[in-house]
């Protein structure tokens, strides 16, 4: 088990220390976000639709959309020269392989969404108060399980010509559980609502993550083995 | 002794056979839903539809649900044939819940006024659609064909598990919303005539499904033996 | 180093590998033991490549069996004992040598990481480069990069894969000094190309793959016995171009 953890965040601290010296991806991630809140302000009708309409839509548009753009480079650096062949080759468990690409993701996509969520505020004026615990908590629980999936199809798509467009198509059903819930539960802490009626998406949220990363860790070895 | 090329060649004619039966009996179902069964007191004559469409809809998630367990038996036998059925269920379901898509607004704009709406059966099926639709593409963008078989058996495994998730989460979003609910008779119970020539609808496309599968699967196994053949 | 084991570190028996009708391998068998070379030759599309893979154990045979010291190539235990050059670095440009290196050295749980990458470096003559990004450094000094990459762990079985693509002159020469000092002291080498004569002088056995099984295996110098050294590698070359013909 030790070997396993120290593997996988050896792999983890790898991937994070390329994205920190160029920091291209990010920023870019960063900016599309920060461009999708722009459009969505301007792109409705202010008298017809009010912001607290669209509110939860917009961020979880947001949030998913620039995911899968920051999940693109994850395998597109091991591509570059062979760099896969190596972790392959090293006497380390795919599952391990996995979890590092996956936990390096999180980390990816929760920096892009902890920039794009002050952003939001500010651009909808939102009331956040009394929110803002329980909308972190849907954000990582909806996270959790889209980008495991992510991952995998990341691993897969960066052996095909077009990965820009594959991983989004490959992706998208995989979004809609989380995407529903999250929206549904944003919508109603926003609302003020009270907890007993969101727990129950919660609960739904959690039992994808559950179900999606288990399944992913153990796929991850047969996919990558030949 | 049967070469492979000639069982092949078997293959595709049992499932031309098998789909031209079926074709025949999707006639006799046009034929009871036209003829047979009551006409649905609220939506009138396109209702009918509903004997077409949801059988249509309960082939897309058969032939899925055949791709998953292809999928899975693939990654543990490694059987290319496993491959080859997965692809072809793959290619009938796509058609199945394409044709579903295209007919359902087609009928739905003289009783609901609008091309699309929300039904949980044409979201469903949308999905569906989506999840043949990435798989093949997948598969298309894929040279080595071990590699193409594995990446699409974990698609088709995972889309497999998605389905429930996405049956449970729009069926949770329609009790929010309430939409009009469309291609179901308003009696809590359906009446005689409906029932039996749904029943019917529902083993005619499974016919179908068997046929085109089969007749599919023998097609690409007959490629890919002439494939094997011009390979050094 | 172990000392070499009794009997050959590296066991293929019969590998196959195909995919539905394609066949790239047909029944291949090898066997290699520490302190040897052995030079595999053959046309594009004869499967080296897919050989290779198989003895890394990156892939899976269809049929057979490639063991390393008994142990099956695809088990954690067996991969410590291999090492791989490829004529692609397998470093992360991005990252310094030192960087690359204490990554692949806690991925092989070799003993206190950056110690061990500076060490390996220092003996390529790479330690004032060694913390520059490898995007700056050379064809030829990532080649030594990569070289200590692969021998870091300490493996008995060194796999190369057209390790001389892209290289200049002066690095190839370097390149094969280095390996015959590492066949010289025990490390066996299993040597891909598609150009036998730049590694002819390191083979102590050679090996001719075409359309998937040998179409000459054996010790180098071939049946005229030893030191035909000449000779040997013309006779290797025309049956080279036979197999490419026919």
């Amino acid at each position: 088990m030790g070997d396993f953890l120290r593997a996988a965040l050896a792999v983890a601290a790898k991937d994070i220390r390329v994205e920190h010296r160029s920091k291209t991806a990010l920023i870019a991630a960063i900016a599309f976000a920060a461009l999708v809140l722009v459009i969505f302000n301007f792109a409705r009708d202010a008298a017809a639709v009010s912001r607290e309409m669209l509110a939860p839509s917009v961020l979880w548009i947001t949030f998913s959309f620039s995911g899968v753009i920051a999940l693109n480079r994850s395998f597109a650096l091991e591509r570059e020269n062979a760099a896969l062949d190596g972790l392959l080759l090293a006497p380390v468990s795919r599952s391990a392989l996995f979890l590092g690409k996956y936990l390096a993701n999180l980390a990816f996509v929760f920096t892009v969404e902890a920039v794009a969520l002050p952003l939001f505020v500010l651009f909808f004026d939102v009331d956040l108060s009394g929110a803002l615990g329980g909308i972190v908590l849907t954000a990582v629980l909806a996270t959790t399980g889209f980008v495991a999936v992510g991952t995998v199809f990341a691993a897969m798509t960066v052996r095909t010509r077009f990965a820009e467009l594959m991983l989004p198509l490959l992706v998208l059903p995989f979004l809609l559980p989380p995407v529903i819930g999250a929206v549904q539960v944003t919508a109603r802490l926003l609302a003020g609502r009270p907890v007993s009626e969101i727990a129950g998406w919660l609960r739904i949220l959690g039992f994808y993550d559950l179900v999606f990363v288990t399944l992913c860790l153990l796929l991850f070895p047969p996919l990558m083995d030949e | 002794m049967m070469t492979d090329a000639l069982r092949a060649r078997c293959l595709t004619r049992r499932g031309l056979t098998i789909s031209a039966l079926g074709l025949l009996g999707l006639a006799a179902v046009y034929l009871l839903a036209l003829r047979y069964t009551p006409v649905e007191r609220f939506q009138g004559l396109p209702q009918k539809i509903f004997y077409v469409h949801v059988p249509a809809a309960w082939s897309a998630l058969l032939a899925f649900s055949l791709v998953g367990i292809a999928s899975i038996l693939y990654l543990w036998l490694r059987d290319p044939r496993l491959d080859r059925f997965a692809e072809s269920s793959a290619a009938v379901g796509l058609v199945f819940s394409l044709v579903m898509l295209t007919t359902g607004p087609l009928w739905g704009k003289p009783v609901w006024g609008t091309w699309w709406t929300w039904d949980a059966r044409l979201t469903f099926t949308l999905i569906l659609f989506f999840l043949f639709l990435g798989y093949r593409a997948l598969r298309g963008a894929l040279q080595d064909p071990g590699e193409r078989a594995r990446f699409s058996a974990v698609v088709g495994i995972l889309g497999l598990v998605l389905v429930p998730f996405v049956h449970l989460t729009v069926y949770l979003f329609r009790t929010l919303h309430p939409q009009p609910i469309v291609l179901k008779p308003s009696a809590p119970s359906l009446p005689e005539e409906m029932l039996r020539t749904l029943l019917l609808s529902l083993g005619v496309f499974t016919v179908l499904l068997v046929g085109f599968v089969t007749t599919r699967y023998g097609l690409a196994t007959q490629a890919s033996l002439q494939g094997g053949e011009d390979a050094g | 180093m172990t000392p070499p084991t009794a009997g050959p570190l590296l066991q293929a028996n019969k590998l196959e590998r195909h995919f539905g009708a394609a066949r790239v391998l047909r029944g291949v068998s090898l066997a290699v033991s520490p302190g040897e070379c052995h030079l595999v030759v053959g046309p594009n599309g004869a499967g080296k490549t897919t050989l290779l893979r198989l003895l890394a154990g990156l892939a899976r045979p269809s049929a057979g069996t490639v063991t390393i010291e008994g142990v099956p190539a695809r088990e954690p235990q067996a991969r410590r004992r291999i090492g791989l050059l490829s004529h692609q670095s397998q470093l992360y440009h991005d990252l310094t040598a030192v960087e690359n290196l204490a990554f692949t050295a806690r991925l092989y749980g070799v003993a206190d990481p950056v110690a061990a990458a500076r060490a390996g470096l220092a003996a390529m003559g790479l330690a004032e480069r060694a913390d520059e990004p490898v995007r700056r450094l050379s064809r030829g000094m990532i080649q030594r990069v990569a070289i200590v990459r692969a021998l870091l762990h300490r493996p008995g079985l060194l796999l190369l894969d057209e390790p001389f693509t892209g290289l200049d002159q002066q690095s190839s020469e370097q390149t094969l000094a280095l390996l015959a000092l590492e066949r010289a002291a025990g490390q066996a080498l299993v040597l891909v190309t598609h150009d036998a004569h730049e590694a002819w002088e390191l083979a102590t056995h050679a090996h001719l793959l075409v359309r998937g099984v040998w179409a000459t295996s054996g010790p180098r110098g071939g049946e005229g016995g030893e030191g035909e050294g000449e000779a040997s590698l013309d006779d290797f070359l025309r049956r080279y171009r036979e197999a490419q013909r026919g």
